[in-house]
């Protein structure tokens, strides 16, 4: 054990305890002070790591867990993973310590809270510092399902379980398709350390599994970051406590699949494929989300657009970040390294004022009882400090100066800007279109964070509609967002900091061919100068201005969408219909009817032996080794025959009950003339009980009249179950020639004929009975056995239904 | 001789299943046991018809029939007699308690 697995592990050992120190001192101290130590204390160990990563180490260290099949708990430490850490633990510090505010220790049942957050703290560490891509699916995988116990929180909530179905069902579908994609790169590459794939790119890239491994991941990575369309589940995971929202669906969840993307660009980056797909998504999920977030009444349903639409950002800069691969060295792989470094630290950005505004959002709703946009309004002089708050947050967001989200706006505008001038993928006809989606977005984004700011804290103040009198938040609850707002101002005066300690390592792990050259570093400190993503910010907010301001004019196009075609009303509806038509397939073909489920058995049986038979083509009749037929043995021939039609064809039951008895005996002749004289005795005492027994039954039914009405009307007669019945009878007739006619050695028989000294038995089939196969005696009487207090069970046991 | 009880065999097969089909639960026993016929007489025919006397030392005949497939034929017989007592009483006492032996109007509720 080392102290980076440790410091991984402590959040799921202490989860234990969580529910102890619920129950010992919940009522005199707030469960979330013992857990608020946890993310302190990986803090701490982390930011003494930055020193040395920054200087261009990394750290490595492994504990086995499967070694026999290569999977061991590998962490690994660089750039890209400390900073996910730190954000992990920093942002879970200060949610925690918001919690301890928001969430009551009398009502709320805080042991589950803080063990769910918990385990999702860990598994988040461990998903962002493995190095073996099995154990970064396990993590994965337990984020998704603390995701889905978070949200689901207050469970006695409809929209709760609803909310967290959706995320469950979408992230574990993106999860179980990114485990086949893992499974193909490992096939393709033989290891599982992400590592070692690095130096394998090329093999990979030119390998027949590329395209569908890279498509596979890139499922798992879209589904968990929300990107269209798979961005349906963030709006309605919104139904968690707000601490979880700002949390997991804003800082920390939802960029775990930023960060595969990120961490595998080594990997894919620099081909077409890889390039277009991102950068696709991620610009139409940019335009996406800011386009619906505008229309939200409900602020937290506004900030989940405005996470998607962001995350959609930094996943379309990912995406033209990875043309460096492309060009693998030189000034023009440094231009398109800029747009990586932009999205590494807008995500750092957004994880800061999106906690922020994750917080206020969450004050307002706990100190006025609601976050309906119609509702509230001039709630400024009553909570000045939470209006501050949300005004950094808005305008980071906005990306306006002085916070930090304009500088990392400004780089996405240069990234998309410059990308219209690669001259590769295609990108001379299209690359117009990056700037154009890119800047519409920003505006769209300018107004909704103009409406969250504007609309909740300017205007009238309507204390009639609020649930409770509103007044400022407590000053705990108040620490955290006052944190993440410092932090968002102090980012924009000295990004340099960030830059050089945190940045330049990520970037150098994403794009591991520039880390020779020093380039990188000029173009995280060039942020200021008269240029064409600064024009672009000036229109978008002259244009987001004047659209924020008429904003009651336009906003009716939004209702010219057709309800029926949203994503969430393909989402349900499928759900719906994949249950309606599974459970009438299976109502269809499950009747209940036991005749239905022999006929299929019966099919089957025809099918497959039958052809297996023609299929292998082993329909042999060979007749030259038949014994000769005399009279005597066609005549029983006949009569079995007659017999048999006659239990077919009986009109009554008894004379079935005869015939079947006729039947029998004259099997029992055949034993006699196939040398048979124990099976002719055994046939013939056998036939007799059988027969008594069926006159005893028939004997004792019930004499209804209905029943007497049956007796006259014989076997219905049904063409479809004679044609299974003759199909069955012709299987097993050609299947006895064919055997007939095949014999591959001669039989064993010879070996028993010498009962008399090895068994000291004249009869050979007694000998062989209870000597030669004496088990086959033994179970055998076990049946009987078993059969009898059976029987006698049945008649002597008579529970009546209502008894049991 | 061989062809012609194989052909009997089938002809076995094909009412046993026809009666098996059928909703009345004694026709299914009468199916079932017509189906087992039809079993032991193939046995017995895989294992070669007439080829020398009973598996009787001590009686003059030097060939015998084989003896392992009448071994197993005996073992058949009682294990498919025991079977077939137990559905009978089974079927008795299905009457007894439901009051019908259609096996289609045999249906439990909806959600079993």
């Amino acid at each position: 054990m080392t102290i980076l697995h440790i410091m991984i592990l402590i959040p799921f050992v202490f989860a234990i305890f969580v529910p102890l120190f619920y129950k010992y001192f919940n009522k005199r101290l707030h469960t979330g002070w013992f857990v608020i130590l946890i993310p302190i204390i990986i803090f701490v160990y982390l930011l003494q790591l930055i020193p040395k990563i920054a200087s261009g180490a990394t750290i490595y260290e492994t504990i086995p867990w499967i070694p026999s099949f290569g999977i061991n708990l590998d962490m690994y430490v660089d750039g890209l993973s400390l900073i996910f850490g730190l954000l992990i633990t920093g942002i879970g510090a200060l949610v925690i310590l918001y919690s301890i505010y928001y969430l009551s220790k009398e009502k709320e049942a805080l042991h589950n809270f803080y063990v769910y957050l918990l385990l999702f703290m860990g598994a988040m560490l461990g998903l962002v510092f493995s190095d073996n891509i099995l154990v970064l699916y396990v993590f994965w995988e337990l984020t998704s399902i603390s995701s889905f116990l978070l949200i689901a929180y207050w469970y006695e909530r409809e929209k709760s379980r609803y909310g967290a179905q959706k995320s469950m069902l979408i992230t574990i579908f993106g999860g179980l398709a990114m485990l086949s994609g893992f499974i193909m790169l490992s096939m393709i590459t033989d290891t599982y350390s992400i590592r070692e794939m690095f130096a394998m790119s090329e093999t990979i890239i030119a390998h027949d599994l590329f395209l569908p491994a890279m498509i596979l991941i890139l499922l798992g990575a879209f589904t968990k970051s929300a990107q269209f369309p798979f961005s349906i589940w963030l709006p309605d995971a919104m139904e968690a406590p707000t601490p979880i929202s700002a949390y997991l669906h804003s800082a920390t969840m939802v960029k775990a699949g930023i960060y595969l993307v990120a961490r595998l660009t080594p990997i894919f980056g620099g081909t077409a494929e890889w390039f277009w797909i991102i950068s696709t998504v991620g610009l139409i999920t940019l335009l996406y989300g800011s386009f619906n977030a505008v229309k939200q009444i409900d602020l937290k349903g506004l900030l989940a657009y405005s996470t998607i639409s962001q995350l959609g950002m930094i996943m379309s800069l990912l995406g033209i970040g990875s043309a460096a691969l492309y060009f693998g060295y030189g000034n023009e792989a440094a231009m398109y390294a800029a747009a990586i470094t932009a999205a590494i630290f807008h995500m750092i950005n957004h994880s800061t004022f999106k906690g922020a505004l994750f917080m206020v959002v969450g004050i307002v709703d706990h100190e006025t009882g609601t976050r309906d946009i119609r509702r509230l309004g001039g709630l400024m002089t009553v909570m000045p400090i939470t209006f501050t708050v949300a005004l950094i947050g808005s305008f980071a967001m906005a990306g306006l100066p002085p916070f930090n989200g304009f500088l990392s706006k400004e780089m996405f505008f240069a990234s998309v800007v410059k990308v219209m001038e690669m001259d590769a993928f295609n990108m001379e006809t299209l690359g117009v279109l990056f700037p154009i989606i890119a800047w519409v977005a920003s505006i769209f984004t300018f107004i909704y964070s103009m409406i969250l700011v504007f609309k909740t804290f300017r205007g009238k103040y309507k204390p009639e509609r609020l649930e409770k009198k509103a007044h400022e938040a407590p000053i705990g609850m108040l620490i955290a967002p006052i944190i993440l707002a410092s932090l968002v101002i102090v980012i924009f005066f000295f990004p340099n900091v960030i830059a050089d300690l945190l940045l330049v390592p990520a970037v150098a792990a994403i794009l591991p061919s520039l880390m020779e050259e020093n380039v990188l570093e000029i173009h995280i400190s060039a942020w200021h100068g008269f240029s064409a993503e600064l024009y672009m910010t000036i229109g978008v907010v002259v244009i987001g201005t004047i659209m924020y301001l008429t904003l009651k004019k336009w906003t009716k196009v939004y209702r010219l969408y057709p309800q029926n075609l949203t994503i969430n009303a393909l989402y349900n509806n499928g759900l719906e219909s994949s249950q309606r038509i599974a459970a009438s397939i299976t109502n269809k073909y499950m009747t209940g009817y036991t005749r239905d489920y022999l006929a299929y058995i019966f099919t089957f049986f025809v099918l497959l032996i039958g052809g297996t038979l023609i299929v292998s083509n082993s329909i042999t009749i060979d007749l030259t080794n038949d014994a000769p037929v005399n009279i005597f043995e066609m005549a029983i021939i006949l009569s079995m025959l007659v017999a048999a039609f006659t239990v077919l064809l009986a009109k009554s039951r008894l004379t079935a009950i005869i015939s079947l008895g006729v039947l029998g005996y004259l099997v029992s002749l055949f034993f006699v003339i196939f040398r048979a004289p124990d099976l002719a005795l055994t046939q013939l005492v056998v036939e007799t009980v059988t027969t008594a027994l069926f006159l005893l039954c028939f004997f004792h039914l019930p004499k209804f009249k209905e029943q007497t009405k049956k007796q006259k009307k014989g076997v219905p007669f049904k063409p479809l179950n004679l044609i299974i019945s003759i199909a069955v009878g012709a299987v097993v007739t050609v299947f006895a020639l064919s055997a007939n006619g095949t014999q591959i050695f001669e039989p064993i028989a010879s070996y028993y004929e010498d009962s008399y000294e090895l068994a000291g038995a004249k009869n050979i089939v007694n000998a062989i009975l209870v000597d030669f196969r004496g088990i086959d005696t033994m179970l055998e009487i076990f049946v009987l056995c078993i059969a009898a207090l059976s029987v006698y069970t049945m008649i002597k046991l008579r529970l009546s239904r209502r008894e049991k | 001789m061989e062809t012609i009880m194989s052909i009997l065999v089938g002809v076995l097969f094909t009412i046993g299943t026809y009666l098996i089909l059928t909703k009345s639960l004694i026709r299914i026993i009468l199916g079932t046991s017509i189906i087992s016929h039809g079993v032991h007489l193939l046995i017995l025919t895989m294992g070669g018809l007439k080829s020398g006397g009973p598996p009787l030392l001590g009686i003059g005949t030097t060939t015998f029939t084989d003896a392992l497939p009448q071994a197993l034929i005996l073992t058949a017989i009682v294990i498919n007699f025991a079977t077939t007592a137990l559905f009978l009483v089974l079927s008795y006492r299905a009457y007894q308690e439901l009051g019908t032996d259609n096996t289609a109007e045999m249906r439990g509720d909806e959600n079993e």
